[in-house]
């Protein structure tokens, strides 16, 4: 496979953004119309790749490789296997909704905007696809940059305390993560006399339990912030509650995903003894419960209805953490579906949102009251934006919540009994939000004659509903393709679990090319 | 030995004989030739010309070192040409050039247009130059004077300013009191080892216990001498007045080309000549390299005139590099000459930009003077962002790979607690940093602000640092090679 498509869809969105840098910025409707055409285009050269993916090989597909800073052992190295594929997707599917729903939202300095997001896509898209530990950092922290303008410069009030606050609780994780990666980088080179990043290549270490343990903490943090998870959530209402819509979206539905994947692609592979250690899975498995709960009980008591949507993200993301780390198949696999549809259910959920702050520039859920009477086919997109998020059967939060519940069952039983509760939490705050805001009578006079959905709107939300449908009546696809990478990560984690000494047994993820 | 200037001499010490001629000529032209301030641009030229002809010089010596393997030395090893002092020589060429190019434009709107600035810049170049070349502690500490005086008259060289002059004076009495502290240390080493070429004291200094209690006072006030140099914490306290008080265009050769010719010889003392006493010495640049650190980070946080916010986050950066030295590994001491490198255009760029929004009366110094300035200057003000961001070490910018280096070091040596507190404060320096971009790119200004003090010059420099701060940071191998050759000896 020599074709270059991952380059392709990498690029595409900083070629789009060398374009609209030459379209001067007093044409709006010009720039706005360039940066939905190249989300576009990122989404349409990102097709090929889950079509032409082969779902029956092990190892990574699309791959190209080339040399990037020789003397470190630096690579331009991507590829991607069945979760990768899925994050990938969801990026560039994502992103698309995201640029296109910024159509009205954003009435100042559109350019920029816009360039933030294009650069912020090509930073998601390689996080996803690197096989190199450094690549993979670089594009780890390109993300950053834009994220923090789109919150600073186009956020709420608060917009200047969340965007610095964002920035600097996730780069403080990426830097001790960044010690995470040297660690291995120098073992690998002392115990193999060459020095190199790729990941595929780090998989060979042997490391003693004690040193995987402290490179896993390290680890950790990095993407425990990025998830968010429990005692480091504290970012996250702000951001979500202070961005613009399309960025809470993003954030949302991409960005927290970086955790969870760096999890899944380096924790557990790279560190298979810390990460099945015993007192390493209770704490991460009690982290996400506390955080189910926690996220779901703060969430009943918010008055803020972005930042309720918020918060339910902590304990939606619960689940995917305890997914992971009930390390076995049905779990990681799972949890990576609940990945995309935490994506889908919560980034419609903050384009609801961010529907009425539109129309009212006000959050409050006591502002609202009756807009089903006002606003009918808003109410019934809401409706099933809540029961997606809730895990309604036959949508897609129902595969992704029970698959885990399932596999947590099966790790821990005790775990399953506390995240079930969150799951019954979360319809509780889900449904109450709703009955709040959409029924009764219309109490408030400022409410009368809102607008209902205009045809942009629609068009925002019906792909999403679509697709939600689709996991929810027809997940196995997702599951098959997930299948392969998900059975070498649950072998490689239980293999060296059960023989901790048993010196270089794991040659057989080479890269198959 | 009748001989007393060989060809050898010459050709080592042609550039600084160049740089030294052309600085002195500068001083006459000016006197007699351009008495109209507006005329004295026309010394640019001159200060090019003349670094022109040292690069020559320069690159010939680099050739002979290519050809011939083996290093250069003069006036029986007084002096040494080699990769190492090569790759400072290029540093400080580069960046006299740049700080020569934002001058005139600065020194027009402030009234200071002397010819003799050019001069003066070229003859702390030709100080630069014994610091990183100077194998024998007279011509070390005549070089290091020639520097330091140049620059304690540069400091002072708005006139008519209180502040400048105030800085100058503070610069003087506490750059001369560590001028006291070098000699000392050095007289003790001469003590020591019963000469003053390095490579005696090198071998003296093996030949004793690293905990004699005299060799420990030389070590002691040489470390002193140089830490104040190169503006490490504890003695600091210099450099965010001096920095203030300077001309912004001095402050930034001061904050770039001081520092980095101080670091030369700090790293040819420490690494090389007082390598084997590194247990003595380790725990006081721990020490140093960590208070650095925090003393910087933390003072930079309240700042709100930007040269002092630099100041300390210069002091912050000395103390990263710090950490190189202390891992002492071939890693380390190539990730102080790399991060020595790029500190060097990222900081140049960010004073470059500081000195654009110089005013006639009104200095362009407070934080919220960069209010807007995307909106009046989105060059500026994006390649604002990239040296910020590159300050702060976010890959993909050249700032990362100095981080990256000094990072590995210390991981390799097992300095783990260390390399933690270092990536700890990272996260602090973003803090600051972002001070910066968000008076940039997210507050505006609500009165209409003066256009910018630009001129070709400030463009061509801006987009050198600027292109060389991205450029290093996503293609670093040959700078990456550079600095490896300088290493290997």
């Amino acid at each position: 496979m020599t074709s270059n498509l991952l380059s392709l869809i990498l690029f595409t969105p900083i070629a789009g953004l060398l374009v609209l840098l030459f379209i001067p910025s007093s044409n709006k409707t010009l720039i706005k119309l360039w940066a939905n055409l190249t989300a576009a285009a990122g989404f349409l050269v990102s097709l090929p790749l889950i079509m032409n993916f082969n779902r029956n090989l092990d190892g990574y597909q699309f791959v190209e490789r080339a040399d990037w800073i020789p003397s470190l052992g630096v690579q331009y190295l991507i590829g991607v296997d069945g979760i990768s594929v899925l994050m990938v997707m969801l990026t560039t599917f994502m992103g698309l909704i995201a640029i296109f729903s910024s159509w009205d939202a954003i009435k100042d300095r559109e350019k920029e905007y816009y360039a933030m997001f294009l650069i912020q896509q090509t930073g998601m898209i390689g996080v996803f696809i690197s096989m190199d530990f450094l690549l993979f950092y670089v594009f780890w922290e390109l993300v950053l940059v834009p994220m923090y303008f789109i919150i600073g410069v186009w956020g709420g009030p608060r917009k200047l305390y969340a965007a610095i606050k964002f920035f600097l609780y996730t780069l403080a994780g990426g830097v001790l993560m960044l010690l995470g990666i040297l660690t291995l980088y120098f073992q690998h080179a002392s115990q193999f006399g060459r020095y190199t990043f790729e990941i595929t290549e780090l998989m060979k270490l042997n490391l003693p339990l004690g040193l995987q343990q402290w490179v896993f903490w390290a680890f950790f943090l990095g993407f425990a912030i990025k998830v968010p998870m429990f005692p480091f959530h504290t970012w996250l209402p702000d951001a979500h509650t202070e961005a613009p819509t399309a960025g809470s979206v993003i954030l949302a539905a991409v960005l927290l995903k970086m955790g969870t994947y760096g999890f899944i692609r380096f924790s557990l592979p790279l560190l298979p003894s810390a990460s099945s250690d015993r007192t390493i899975v209770t704490v991460l498995a009690v982290l996400s419960i506390i955080g189910i709960l926690y996220g779901a009980l703060v969430s009943l008591m918010q008055q803020d209805w972005k930042k309720l949507v918020a918060y339910s993200s902590v304990s939606h993301l619960g689940f995917c953490t305890l997914g992971i780390f009930a390390l076995n198949h049905a779990g990681i696999a799972g949890s990576v579906i609940q990945q995309i549809n935490h994506g889908i259910s919560t980034g419609m959920l903050f384009l609801i949102v961010g529907v009425i702050y539109e129309r009212r520039h006000t959050r409050e859920i006591k502002e609202y009251g009756g807009l089903a009477h006002v606003m009918p086919n808003y109410a019934i997109v809401f409706a099933f934006a809540m029961l997606s998020s809730a895990g309604l059967p036959l949508l897609n939060g129902f595969v992704g919540e029970f698959t885990i519940l399932q596999a947590a069952f099966d790790a821990n039983r005790v775990w399953a009994a506390f995240a079930v509760l969150g799951v019954i939490f979360g319809a509780a705050y889900l449904l109450w939000l709703y009955q709040r805001t959409m029924l009764g009578e219309v109490t408030n006079e400022k409410n009368k004659g809102l607008p209902d959905l205009n045809w942009r709107e629609w068009a925002v939300f019906i792909p999403l509903m679509i697709w939600a449908v689709a996991i929810g009546v027809y997940p196995k696809p997702y599951f098959d393709i997930l299948e392969k990478p998900v059975a070498q990560i649950v072998h490689r984690v239980h293999q060296t679990a059960n023989s901790v000494a048993n010196a270089p047994a794991v040659s057989s993820e080479a890269v198959s090319k | 030995m009748s001989v007393y200037y060989t060809s050898t001499d010459h050709f080592v010490l042609l550039p600084a004989l160049l740089l030294a001629l052309f600085g002195c000529a500068t001083l006459i032209f000016d006197l007699f030739i351009f008495p109209e301030p507006k005329q004295r641009r026309w010394l640019l030229l001159f200060l090019v010309i003349g670094e022109a002809f040292a690069g020559v010089a320069f690159a010939r010596q680099q050739m002979f070192l290519a050809g011939h393997g083996g290093d250069l030395t003069a006036f029986n090893g007084a002096l040494v040409i080699d990769n190492y002092s090569l790759y400072f020589h290029w540093i400080f060429l580069a960046t006299t050039l740049i700080v020569g190019l934002i001058s005139y434009k600065y020194l027009e709107v402030r009234n200071e247009h002397h010819g003799e600035y050019y001069g003066l810049l070229m003859m702390a170049q030709c100080g630069m130059f014994f610091l990183a070349s100077g194998t024998e502690l007279v011509t070390i500490f005549v070089g290091l004077e020639t520097m330091a005086i140049t620059f304690y008259i540069l400091v002072g060289f708005l006139r008519s300013d209180k502040r400048s002059n105030e800085a100058a004076l503070k610069y003087l009495l506490l750059g001369s009191m560590s001028s006291g502290f070098l000699a000392y240390g050095f007289s003790v080493l001469y003590g020591i080892a019963d000469s003053t070429r390095l490579q005696a004291i090198t071998a003296a200094v093996a030949a004793r216990d690293a905990w004699d209690p005299i060799l420990l006072l030389g070590i002691a006030t040489t470390a002193v001498g140089l830490l104040f140099k190169i503006s490490a914490a504890p003695f600091h306290m210099w450099a965010p007045d001096a920095y203030e008080g300077a001309p912004t265009t001095i402050t930034a050769y001061l904050a770039v080309g001081s520092k980095a010719a101080s670091f030369a010889l700090l790293l040819r003392m420490f690494a090389g000549t007082l390598g084997s006493a590194r247990v003595a010495w380790e725990p006081l640049m721990i020490a140093a390299a960590i208070l650095s650190m925090t003393v910087g980070n933390l003072a930079a946080v309240t700042q709100t005139n930007t040269k002092r916010l630099l100041a300390y986050s210069g002091i912050n950066h000395a103390g990263y590099i710090l950490l190189g030295l202390i891992a002492g590994n071939p890693t380390g001491l190539k990730g102080v000459l790399v991060y020595v490198l790029v500190y060097t255009f990222m900081n140049l760029g960010a004073f470059l930009v500081l000195t654009s929004l110089t005013r006639q009366g009104l200095a362009g110094e407070d934080i919220n003077d960069l209010r807007g300035l995307m909106k009046r200057a989105p060059g500026h003000a994006l390649w604002m962002l990239v040296f910020l961001v590159s300050l702060a070490g976010i890959p993909p910018t050249a700032g990362f790979l100095g981080k990256y280096f000094i990072f590995l070091a210390l991981i390799e040596t097992g300095h783990v607690a260390l390399a933690v507190v270092a990536a700890a404060y990272v996260a602090v320096s973003v803090y600051y940093y972002f001070r910066l971009v968000k008076a940039v790119f997210i507050e505006t200004e609500e009165s209409e602000a003066p256009p910018l003090a630009t001129s070709l010059g400030t463009q061509i420099a801006l987009g050198v640092t600027g292109a060389l701060t991205l450029g290093i940071g996503i293609y670093p191998e040959p700078f990456l090679r550079l600095a490896q050759m300088s290493i290997s000896r």
